[in-house]
């Protein structure tokens, strides 16, 4: 029995849906999950041993070996690349002497690539112990694997400044930028914490609800649901006890704007959580926060603290009996799919974060079976200024299906990648004018789940009536060779972040996959082409919207960019498996020195 | 009417599709009425004399000896069958696979412990008799085009029998649910 483990399980009591922060915990404080531990874990929740590991084998960030004790993560998104992640991931290798996915002999430093960790505006980025590294060069990190070898901790191994606005508080210090280039009434600075607070408890929360309804105003995460009407069927939803989340999980490869809204824009945040919590009668709140954040992780208690203090969390909020409500911080472990709202409810529960089946939807059995809303962080935050100065008001922005304002994560090539909060209905070559983007090939909106669009259709806008978008905006300019340094990338992407629960989503990606790289490799034939088309028609078969949009790059680029594709398959013949002898003998050949 | 011509071969299988082809026991006398065997193991003719109707191939391919005769086999017959697991999806001899191929024969023929200290040369076999071992073993669609594919391992001899026997009369092969249940 380990002392440290035990104290660890204590402090959760016990309980075992907390397990995701028991496992968090003991990862942080040994490096990996010991099998002693695990077994401890296991036989101290009275879970069993296999369940235990497959949510730990579930997550990037949990390990059952040791990691070394410096683990670098490296980004490994399609912008890092367009940055020079190559050569930074060189430097990485030779310095420390181990390559990417190993651990160095000595067990000081270990590699591992990471999917894309909300850097994109800051790339190549690192995360070290923690601490994220940002703009990395070969010299950076020679400067950083020296440091380890010196016994620096990563706190001090920073040579610039930290980075601006709030990122160079003493609880956060942090050399990651907030690169604001556009406010809205999301981001901007005229704001007095408590003021949506004071204005609610004079109303019933049903007119928050009709209110948030005026507005018309869509979840902000990508899929666009009418937040009113989300909150009304909460309300209305029977349950001993109801929940309100917000979804920081922020996965998506090119989004980073929810971690600007948390460093700059907190209490605005927390503050829509409790206006949703008087909205539909909860009195617990969870920011589910993604792991790669955890460096704001006591910048935002000392805010919940704060607040506390304030009496706009905690009993009686602004003065008003009855209205309770506290929030926790959830953290997920490296997980794309618990972006998806039921799988993130799965993780916070302390279990694999696959995503449930719907019906039930989460608003009439959610957290613990209990009726509960998921929004979006910039949701929740548009909500507030809703309340502030009514649903109208916020009808001016944007358009008359997409009302109010969006913040965009811009990053690829252009000159001034960063936050954007614009009003809907700018059209692409608007945002492209606006960033200072030339020579653009192609746009990725809305991540790798959305569409990549090229200059024809520069004219049509963001909004859920054209183009909808997350927020997620990824620029390819015309030396960028689209199949292989984004697709290929993207569709990585996907096969790594697949929670293989339906079968479409775990083995089609890798079926095309190998389409894709033989096409690359221009050994595909038309065929080829014609498989991808039909057989994606199974995707609808998956369970999630993960699931659902897996292909997306590739079907979206073969729509878009057919002549891509035509350009590299072999025309003269109809039918090449892509195998190629000579390729295949290679090795055995040289093993045996056979020639 | 002239016989349907079929061969047969095993690439890197271990003969157990062909053991269960002859597990159709008595109909065996049935199969001679129905076809006329060329290249096979069964009538032990090592070469195409003729093009064939059907190829049944079993196991995948590990060698460029497995690629050749598979290649021979698509020239020859007009419809090829992966049967088995082996040539549908490479098999147990496919679990190296994950195994880099250097790696794979320095266990086997210097590292392992049954040869550690038994291979004083240090000869990875390099007879040029022998074929060369390829990169990984490849499933036989990966190689040529394949037109049906028989699963199981090995498949049961009444289906090998069911699915010759609509190939050679042109019937639809009947597939109760038991059958494709497989997930």
């Amino acid at each position: 029995m380990n002392k440290a483990i035990d104290a660890i399980i204590k402090k959760y009591h016990q309980d075992r849906t907390r397990l995701m922060d028991i496992l968090i915990d003991t990862q942080d404080a040994f490096g990996f999950i010991h099998e002693s531990a695990a077994d401890q874990i296991a036989e101290t929740l009275d879970i069993s041993r296999v369940d235990l590991e497959q949510t730990i084998s579930f997550y990037h960030f949990f390990s059952q070996k040791s990691r070394g004790k410096y683990t670098v993560y490296l980004n490994d998104s399609a912008v890092a690349h367009m940055h020079g992640r190559k050569e930074v991931a060189k430097a990485f290798e030779k310095e420390a002497g181990c390559k990417f996915g190993g651990v160095t002999d000595d067990g000081l430093i270990g590699l591992f690539n990471t999917s894309c960790i909300g850097m994109n505006d800051q790339e190549p980025a690192a995360i070290v112990n923690g601490t994220v590294f940002t703009r990395l060069t070969p010299f950076r990190v020679k400067e950083i694997i020296k440091d380890i070898r010196d016994g620096v901790q990563v706190e001090d191994m920073f040579r610039a400044s930290y980075g601006d606005g709030n990122n160079s508080l003493e609880l956060i210090k942090a050399v990651v930028n907030n690169n604001i280039m556009k406010k809205g009434p999301v981001l901007s600075s005229d704001y007095t914490s408590g003021e949506a607070i004071k204005k609610i408890i004079t109303q019933g929360p049903n007119d928050v609800i009709e209110e948030v309804k005026t507005s018309n105003i869509r979840g902000r995460g990508g899929a666009g649901f009418p937040t009113g009407l989300k909150w009304d069927f909460c309300r209305k939803a029977r349950g001993e006890k109801k929940y309100v989340f917000c979804n920081a999980d922020e996965g998506e490869p090119g989004t980073f704007k929810d971690r600007v809204i948390m460093t700059e824009r907190p209490r605005l945040l927390f503050e829509g959580m409790a206006v949703a919590a008087y909205a539909i009668g909860a009195e617990e709140g969870i920011l589910y926060l993604r792991y790669e954040y955890k460096y704001l992780q006591r910048f935002l208690e000392s805010i919940l603290e704060e607040m506390r203090y304030n009496n706009l969390l905690g009993k009686n909020i602004g003065g008003k009996k009855g209205f309770n409500f506290d929030i926790r911080i959830q953290f997920g472990a490296g997980a794309y799919v618990c972006g998806e709202e039921s799988a993130l409810i799965e993780s916070a529960e302390g279990k694999r974060g696959e995503p449930r089946d719907r019906p039930p939807f989460p608003v009439e059995k959610g957290y613990l079976e209990q009726p509960t809303i998921v929004n979006n962080v910039e949701t929740l935050c548009s909500v507030v200024k809703v309340i502030i100065n009514g649903g109208e008001w916020y009808k001016k922005f944007g358009t008359r299906e997409s009302t109010g304002t969006k913040l965009l994560s811009v990053s690829g090539d252009c000159r001034y990648p960063g936050v954007y909060e614009v009003e809907w209905g700018f059209s692409i070559t608007d945002i492209l004018e606006m960033v200072g983007a030339e020579h653009v090939q192609a746009v990725q909106v809305g991540g790798p789940s959305g569409s990549c669009i090229g200059p024809n259709e520069f004219e049509r806008i963001l909004g859920y009536e054209d183009l909808a978008t997350g927020g997620s905006m990824i620029i390819i300019n015309n030396r960028r060779d689209i199949l292989k340094d984004i697709v290929l990338n993207f569709t990585d992407f996907f096969i790594e972040e697949s929670c293989g629960s339906c079968t479409p989503c775990r083995t089609l990606p890798v079926l095309m996959k190998d389409k894709l790289v033989k096409i690359i490799q221009n050994k595909g034939v038309m065929q080829d082409l014609m498989d991808i088309e039909r057989w994606s028609g199974i995707m609808k078969a998956n369970r999630c919207g993960l699931g659902h949009t897996a292909l997306n790059p590739i079907l979206s680029t073969l729509k878009n960019f057919r002549h891509l594709y035509l350009d590299k398959i072999q025309k003269e013949i109809e039918f090449d498996t892509g195998f190629r002898l000579e390729e295949a003998v290679k090795i055995g050949k040289l093993v045996t020195n056979r020639n | 009417m002239s016989k349907t011509i079929v061969a047969t071969t095993s690439l890197a299988g271990c003969f157990g599709c062909h053991m269960s082809f002859l597990d159709i026991d008595e109909k065996i006398l049935d199969l001679i009425e129905l076809v006329e065997f060329n290249k096979s193991p069964i009538d032990d003719i090592k070469n195409f004399t003729k093009m064939c109707d059907i190829g049944l191939v079993e196991g995948g391919c590990c060698n460029d000896e497995n690629v050749h005769v598979l290649k021979d086999f698509r020239a020859h017959c007009k419809i090829l069958v992966s049967v088995g697991e082996c040539a549908i999806m490479g098999g147990l001899p496919a679990l190296r696979n994950t195994v880099p191929l250097q790696e794979c024969l320095e266990e086997a023929y210097l590292n392992g412990p049954s040869v550690a200290g038994n291979n004083e040369s240090g000869i990875i076999p390099n007879d040029p008799e022998l074929p060369v071992i390829l990169n990984k073993v490849y499933p036989c669609h990966e190689v040529v085009r394949m037109d049906y594919h028989l699963p199981g391992c090995p498949p049961r001899a009444e289906l090998i029998w069911d699915a010759l026997y609509a190939l050679v009369t042109g019937d639809p092969l009947k597939l109760p649910y038991e059958v494709v249940k497989f997930d």
